[in-house]
């Protein structure tokens, strides 16, 4: 029975579309994920003696900081690991136990990248302990409770994908610690360390800590297992349709038609809302990077103000097809010119970015350079970054649930080399003319220029279009083919 | 007028599609028959540049489909709920395909009106978007979307299935109508022998992607198909 689940999932892994499309991005993002392990596994290795030659306790100081990993091991969890239990529909009515099904896909999370960097750490880690002279029975007692950890994070995320009230649980309590930790009114620190201090000092404990993971593994089972049917438990009720009418929009003609559309898109479907609302955060990118010193220089303003105007342009902008990829067929035989569809994308990404760069405003409060920043950072965007986008769009062929919310952030399906390389320019270009202006001539020069290159994009608009239409054209029935294999 | 020249489509070495020449007239109503596989859909997906042809060509009133994009003006087609904008309602979508098509909102409702039966009063005010209708529901919603605007073409694949008796006959109503007041080209796929034969005044068997049978449709049209279909099994019996 296992062997068969595990050859469908061998299959659905390699015959998947973009499997073939983005096999070389595959192999290179294979080769990242071999590097961090190497990386993870020297550190692994090497922290004991490098701790030891500051001269403070290595247990110790790792237990310290050890509560930080665990919070942010959940976070990218959360947003990056895939939950596994979407493909169980075909099993349903066939003759296999509900158990046998669910305790393969919870078995089947547990073998998740991210469940097993952390034995690359830990694993070399306690032993180089051990060699040094720790005792053994309290350095596995320790051993396993950190790895007790790391699978309650594992089946935790499950829980937090799944059930809205654990999601909203962990977040208000991982919320208001770290309001307490910013503002100083708490240092976790102070109790978690003795904690993990305890797991080394105490085997018994440590030991202990296996009944969480094997409690949650146990509580996702009865879940899911309750919920094993394909609707009601888990899907949300219908609800009653709003109706938004944007009549406003009409007199823009074909392109008033869109954007009206484009709204509704975005207005009424969880994935894109939660987008949108990641493209509101990168408002802020500017607070986090620029109240800190060692970005305190213009050219690092200039990258902000990239960020902060083009939040919009970066999110949505960059899976622009892919958002009408449910109904392209539709788009693809509709009285529809490619120039008027990309037209009206081009509008809806123009139209966010002014607004980003108005709601930026704020930023005056830093200084008129931080603002000047954003402003040209936003003429680039509408001028060059705009065009580069639905150019890259072109190259995104993964299909976009829109009913799914999560993993926003997380399909990693929707790069490919194609626009890795277009994503460049992006950033890299005006950086790079910024900084040598910067340097050889002065900074007014060099803003100007930044803007300077998303004027004469925008004089080019015509040109680029035309290029980019006939790229859409040509790339027209591969995406076609693309979207129409869901998962 | 659509006219199809050598047209061809090959899958993984395999010829899916073998099309010579076939010409449907404007105004007919064409009937595409054949089993699973016959490449009823491909043939469709040709017509409206969804996919490429390996050699041939597909020109529709002049225009070859896959050089030139002004056929999308004259032509409607609701080939599957790919073709449906799942989280609009169906008034919003027909306001939407109206407007592409040069329709304002009252010129759509006027158009809709003539659906009220069909849609039976499950679409139209339900405060639904189409994604929560039934499957049933979601095609009528998409064939009415292709009707909008009286394109000169249409293309329907099957029409039929999924929908329940009393609609199926109100359909053909439809067709049968919109071809003798408006001259429309309909082109419809169908595994339904009987409907077919009853709404189409022409019908061509698909048969492994190549044609074999080009039938006027005439009394004993359904007994001649009937026989082509039962072929063997009738024998072995």
């Amino acid at each position: 029975m296992i062997k068969m689940f595990l050859s469908l999932e061998r299959k659905a892994f390699s015959r998947s579309a973009s499997f073939k499309l983005n096999l070389a991005f595959k192999i290179i993002f294979g080769l990242i994920g071999a590097f961090y392990l190497v990386m993870v596994l020297a550190l692994g290795v090497s922290v004991f003696y490098v701790l030891k030659e500051k001269n403070v306790e290595p247990l110790a100081t790792i237990n310290k900081y050890l509560v930080y990993w665990w919070v942010m091991d959940l976070i990218s969890r959360y947003f990056l690991q895939k939950s596994p239990i979407m493909y169980v529909k075909p099993f349903l009515t066939m003759p296999i136990k509900k158990g046998k099904i669910v305790s393969f896909f919870l078995g089947k999370s547990a073998l998740s990248f991210f469940n097993i960097y952390p034995a690359f750490f830990f694993l070399p880690f306690s032993i180089v302990m051990i060699v040094n002279g720790y005792p053994v029975m309290q350095v596995l007692s320790w051993h396993i409770a950190i790895m007790a950890l790391v699978f309650a994070d594992n089946y935790l995320n499950l829980l937090m994908d799944n059930m809205d009230r654990v999601f909203v649980a962990v977040l208000v309590i991982l919320l208001s610690f770290a309001a307490m930790q910013y503002y100083g009114l708490l240092d976790i620190t102070v109790y978690s360390t003795p904690v993990f201090q305890a797991f080394y000092n105490y085997p018994l404990p440590g030991f202990g800590m296996l009944a969480i993971p094997v409690f949650l593994y146990w509580y996702c089972f009865t879940y899911f297992k309750n919920n094993l049917r394909t609707d009601e438990a888990v899907q949300p009720k219908v609800k009653e349709a709003q109706t938004e009418n944007f009549t406003w929009l009409e007199k823009f003609g074909t392109v008033g038609t869109f954007l009206k559309n484009d709204l509704k898109l975005i207005l009424r479907n969880k994935r894109s809302k939660t987008t949108v609302l990641i493209s509101f955060f990168f408002l802020f990118y500017g607070l986090l990077i620029l109240t800190n010193k060692t970005y305190h220089n213009e050219t690092w303003k200039l990258f902000a103000g990239l960020f902060i105007s083009g939040g919009f342009l970066f999110t949505f902008g960059g899976f622009v097809p892919s958002w009408d990829s449910s109904y392209y067929p539709l788009m693809m035989s509709q009285n529809i010119r490619y120039k008027d569809y990309l037209t009206s994308k081009w509008w809806l990404i123009v139209i966010a970015t002014l607004i980003s760069m108005i709601l930026a405003s704020f930023y005056l409060f830093m200084g008129l350079h931080v603002y000047l920043a954003i402003i040209a950072a936003g003429i680039y965007n509408i001028g060059v970054n705009a065009h580069l986008v639905l150019l890259g769009g072109a190259f995104v062929k993964t299909p976009i649930d829109l009913t799914q919310g999560r993993k926003v952030l997380g399909d990693k399906k929707a790069f490919n080399i194609q626009t890795l390389v277009i994503a460049l320019p992006k950033l890299v270009l005006p950086l790079v003319i910024f900084y040598i202006v910067y340097k050889y001539w002065n900074i007014t020069a060099a803003y100007l220029s930044v803007a300077l290159l998303g004027v004469l994009g925008l004089a080019f608009r015509n040109k680029m279009f035309r290029i980019i239409e006939n790229i859409y054209k040509k790339e027209k029935y591969s995406t076609l083919a693309a979207y129409k294999q869901k998962n | 007028m659509i006219s199809i020249e050598n047209l061809k489509k090959i899958y993984n070495k395999v010829t899916v599609l073998n099309i010579p020449q076939l010409e449907i007239p404007t105004g007919q109503s064409f009937g595409l028959v054949g089993n699973n596989g016959a490449g009823k859909t491909t043939l469709f997906s040709l017509i409206l540049d969804l996919i490429a042809p390996n050699s041939g060509s597909v020109t529709s009133n002049g225009i070859v489909v896959n050089e030139r994009e002004d056929w999308k003006k004259f032509t409607g087609a609701f080939i599957d709920e790919s073709f449906l904008i799942g989280y609009l309602t169906p008034e919003e979508y027909f306001y939407f395909i109206g407007e592409l098509r040069g329709l304002d909102k009252t010129a759509v409702n006027e158009f809709v009106q003539q659906f009220t039966e069909l849609f039976n009063g499950e679409i139209l005010k339900k405060r639904k978007y189409i994604r929560d209708l039934s499957k049933g529901n979601q095609k009528k919603v998409g064939i009415v979307g292709a009707l909008i605007g009286t394109p000169e073409v249409i293309i329907l694949d099957e029409p039929f299935a999924n929908l329940d008796p009393t609609t199926q006959y109100r359909l053909k109503d439809i067709i049968r109508q919109f071809a003798a007041e408006k001259n429309t080209t309909f082109l419809i796929s169908s595994h339904d022998l009987i409907h077919t034969t009853e709404v189409c005044t022409r019908i061509v068997v698909l048969n492994k992607g190549e044609i074999t049978k080009d039938i006027q449709t005439n009394t004993e049209t359904l007994k001649e198909l009937e026989a082509f279909f039962s072929k063997g099994i009738l024998e072995e019996a």
